[in-house]
């Protein structure tokens, strides 16, 4: 008989609190944000800005986790989804968020769509190289691309939202409101995805693909619909840092970022749709002062930080928050 | 013609010495079960060490020759100090967490290590040239190559033909076979097998320090080259198939020839064609091309 | 009374090995059959050939009428034909509630999903039967044997099948709770209208509880008949039960 997985215990009463009230949660940060927005300094809205981007792009590593798979490449789709919104601007002329983000995911999502015929075959650490394989070879051939600035990449901007014209200092806000609201419509579109049918086929796939199989549910379209979902929401997360930053580079693919999306999928745990985006929030924020502070051992923070959170919290950050208890 | 030797040559060196980096990771692979993402690090402080007891050693106008030794001596010290404390001080404490768990400790080890090497030896670039200029050069036909690069290729073959040799032919070598095929059933016959996880993970460590002092003279030693190598190791080892001795000679010889051709016919492939072929190989063959069967557990 | 299961010619050789060679059975309808062999005698095989797992080498297998031979597991359950394992399949970390509405879900997600049954009724009228209410939301992962694999099989039955293969209910449960535990299935299985077909070393519990025996030997069928006639015949005994064992067949009263 195997033990249940370490990190999944069964929740106590606290955590089924939390997640009844996660779609409040939500729009009560959303309100909060919106209003606050304007009144933010520049520093606190970007980093905001960037870790609700990241956090939707570990959203979509969330899900892949709780399908039982953990992709080392989702920088692919991150990298891509920046580009789709860069090379709108920089080739066709292109300067509205609305436009760009939906070339962001419409690009990761055709990608994914393809890509994932063939990942759907694979686990475990084949699953993690191949993906890892098909990012490098984006940041390869991005490199090599002088059109597109090679190593150095290239700027945009933005002057619209969804046809709406934005002012200088409006354009600004205009990007943070969209990625609030990008993160929170893809925190509540996950929760529910997860109580659904196919959502919660996910733990099953994880636990026990054979019984899946033998239930008469397919395990491959389960897979391929949910890799096809977390690229999406990394090409989103990639195309909204792209307009933040106001920058895009092939650095965006190279292993190290997807690195950091497992990173802080660990670190955030999969108890709920709100982690990836706390343990985002948290990440920049250590990374930010830990930077600040010591360009030499922000790194060495992160490893530390990575290694204690595997040996003593097994669940993530998130366990904190919720009630844990051993079943009789 | 010319063109086919010269690619044909580049090739195999260059494979060389990802082979000496690759067959340390398939081999900590087939033993322990861990992809091991420090072991970039590893290589880098291999090429640090190699700079500083090399450079230690020529600034005291020691025999030019010697400094060999002290690219040597570089490898096996970090090797027998830095193996040891990984595997005791850290994965102890993680064996039989899931093979995913295990593959994000190496890389916390190797975010730390890649600052605590900065701290150790700062970030300015370092280099010890003269090892690579000492033997001079070697033609064929029109085609120059240092004879350096020649000896690493000879080092690595030593090193294949040698770890080939002591699997098969002795006791230690067969015990840490029985570990790659069969953990629980090594144990039951009782195999130390928390020993050979020492040994092993040590001997892997000493191979990517030794592939960091072959390289140090022949690059500037910089924050950054952990990163890239191992990603090309990993290129190689999965292409060859994990935990297989051959399959790493093969996937660096594939992988050295590949990148050879793409930089003399088609540069603008040449980062991307590496690991278009692990792909493919992947895609062909999911376990690579020489993988060790695993006993199947029902 | 048509077949509902029927197996022609089926032939399954792993290389040299032979697993199954000739094997020619009907299953009738709302029947249950006891499959019996020693380990590797083929009982599983067949098993696993009719629920997908494996392709026969030649022959066919019919379910309903309709050929099944060679169609993935998935299909094949979706079809009507539902099993439990040997080592029981369940979702560890998943309660044993949870369990169920995966299973009951998929199944009403299916073509032959038969209108509108509500699903928590049917998980509780699954937990009533196998009566697990104690252990509802334990993680079943931690469940103790017998109970997991009664979930095993309550899982099968979540899939509302028409035929049922158990392997090896009882393997692993203590003997005074084996009887029990057949029992409570049987009971389960009764009301649901369900053939079974299930595969037992233990004698006595197949004694009591089938209408006919198979009893395999080195891939092949080599008695099969009525439980009495099957357990006294020389071959049988020679080769599945052996002549040490003495066998107490009626003495519980008929099942």
């Amino acid at each position: 008989m195997t033990p249940p997985h370490r990190g999944a215990l069964r929740q106590g009463a606290r955590a089924h609190w939390l997640r009844e009230r996660t779609p409040q949660i939500l729009i009560a940060t959303l309100v909060v944000l919106l209003v606050a927005g304007p009144f933010l300094p520049k520093w606190a809205m970007f980093m905001l800005n960037v870790s609700l981007s990241w956090g939707t792009v570990v959203l979509g590593m969330m899900l892949l986790m709780r399908t039982g798979l953990v992709s080392f490449g989702q920088g692919l789709y991150y990298c891509l989804g920046a580009y789709a919104a860069g090379v709108l601007y920089a080739k066709l002329g292109v300067a509205d968020i609305a436009v760009m983000l939906l070339a962001s995911v419409a690009v990761s999502g055709a990608v994914a769509g393809v890509l994932g015929l063939l990942l759907a075959k694979y686990r475990d650490i084949f699953f993690a190289m191949l993906s890892l394989a098909f990012s490098m070879i984006l940041f390869g051939l991005l490199v090599k691309t002088s059109e597109l600035g090679s190593t150095d990449g290239f700027g945009l901007s933005v002057a619209s939202l969804a046809g709406i014209p934005l002012t200088a200092g409006w354009a600004r806000y205009a990007v943070f409101a969209t990625a609030v609201c990008v993160a929170f419509c893809s925190a509540l579109g996950m929760q529910r995805y997860l109580s659904s049918h196919t959502g919660r086929l996910a733990g099953a796939i994880r636990d026990n693909e054979l019984r899946v199989e033998y239930m008469g549910a397919s395990v491959r379209r389960v897979i391929h619909v949910n890799y096809v979902i977390s690229a999406s929401l990394a090409g989103l997360g990639g195309g909204l840092v792209g307009i933040t930053i106001g920058h895009v580079d092939p650095e965006m693919a190279f292993w190290t970022t997807s690195g950091e999306f497992v990173f802080i999928a660990i670190l955030s745990g999969t108890g709920s749709v709100l982690a990836p985006f706390l343990g985002a929030i948290v990440f920049e924020t250590v990374r930010s002062f830990a930077y600040e502070y010591s360009p030499n051992t922000w790194q060495l923070v992160l490893g530390i930080t990575m290694l204690l959170v595997i040996l003593f919290l097994p669940g993530g950050l998130w366990s904190v928050f919720t009630r844990w208890r051993k079943a009789a | 013609m010319n063109q086919v030797l010269a690619i044909l040559i580049d090739g195999i060196i260059y494979a060389s010495w990802l082979f000496i980096i690759a067959v340390g990771l398939t081999l900590i692979y087939g033993v322990m079960k861990i992809l091991n993402v420090a072991h970039g690090s590893l290589y880098a402080l291999g090429a640090y060490a190699a700079t500083a007891f090399g450079g230690w050693w020529l600034v005291h106008g020691y025999p030019p020759l010697g400094s060999y030794g002290m690219l040597l001596l570089a490898a096996i010290v970090v090797g027998l100090v830095a193996g040891p404390l990984i595997e005791r001080g850290l994965l102890r404490l993680v064996y039989g967490k899931e093979e995913v768990v295990l593959v994000l400790v190496t890389y916390a080890v190797f975010l730390i290590l890649e600052d605590l090497t900065k701290l150790a030896f700062g970030v300015d670039p370092l280099s010890i040239p003269e090892p690579y200029g000492l033997l001079g050069s070697i033609e064929f036909g029109d085609l120059i190559y240092p004879t350096y690069s020649l000896m690493v290729v000879l080092v690595s073959i030593v090193a294949g033909v040698g770890l080939a040799l002591a699997l098969n032919r002795t006791r230690q070598g067969k015990i840490l076979q029985a570990v790659i095929h069969d953990r629980e059933m090594a144990a039951a016959a009782g195999i130390n097998v928390s020993r050979v996880y020492l040994v092993t993970f040590t001997i892997g460590t000493a191979f990517a320090a030794l592939g960091g002092a072959l390289t140090a003279p022949t690059i500037s030693v910089q924050p950054g080259i952990a990163a890239e190598v191992i990603v090309l190791a990993f290129a190689v080892v999965v292409i060859g198939g994990l935990g297989s001795l051959g399959g790493a000679a093969l996937g660096a010889a594939i992988v050295g020839i590949v990148r050879a051709w793409a930089v003399h016919k088609w540069p603008e492939v040449e980062l991307f064609s590496v690991y278009a072929v692990m792909a493919a190989v992947l895609i062909m063959r999911p376990k690579g091309l020489f993988a060790v069967p695993e006993a199947r557990k029902i | 009374m048509s077949a509902i299961l029927e197996a022609r010619s089926l032939n399954k050789s792993f290389g040299a090995v032979t697993a199954a060679a000739d094997i020619d059975v009907a299953v009738q309808r709302d029947s249950v059959v006891g499959l019996i062999g020693s380990n590797g005698a083929g009982k599983t095989t067949f098993i696993n050939m009719v629920t997908g797992y494996l392709t026969p080498t030649s022959g066919s297998i019919h379910y309903e009428g309709r050929e099944i031979t060679g169609m993935a597991p998935r299909e094949i359950t979706r079809l009507g034909i539902c099993r439990s394992f040997q080592i029981p399949q369940l979702f560890n970390t998943l309660s044993v509630r949870e369990n169920l509405e995966i299973g009951v879900s998929i199944a009403a997600r299916s073509a032959r999903a038969t209108g509108a049954q509500d699903e928590a009724v049917e998980i509780e009228a699954l937990i009533e039967r196998f009566n697990l209410s104690g252990y509802h939301s334990q993680l079943a992962g931690l469940l103790p044997e017998g109970v997991r694999k009664l979930l095993d099989i309550g899982m099968a039955l979540a899939g509302r099948p028409n035929l049922l293969l158990l392997d090896e209910p009882t393997s692993g449960v203590s003997a005074d709770e084996k009887f029990r535990l057949m029992d409570m299935v049987m009971s389960a299985l009764k009301a649901q209208g369900v053939t079974v077909l299930f595969v037992e070393h233990d004698m006595e519990i197949v004694a009591r509880y089938t209408h006919r025996i198979l009893a395999f030997y080195e891939g092949r069928i080599i008695a099969d008949g009525e439980p009495d006639a099957v357990l006294n015949d020389a071959e049988v005994r020679r080769h599945v039960i052996g002549e040490a064992l003495h066998l107490h067949q009626r003495e519980a009263g008929h099942g």
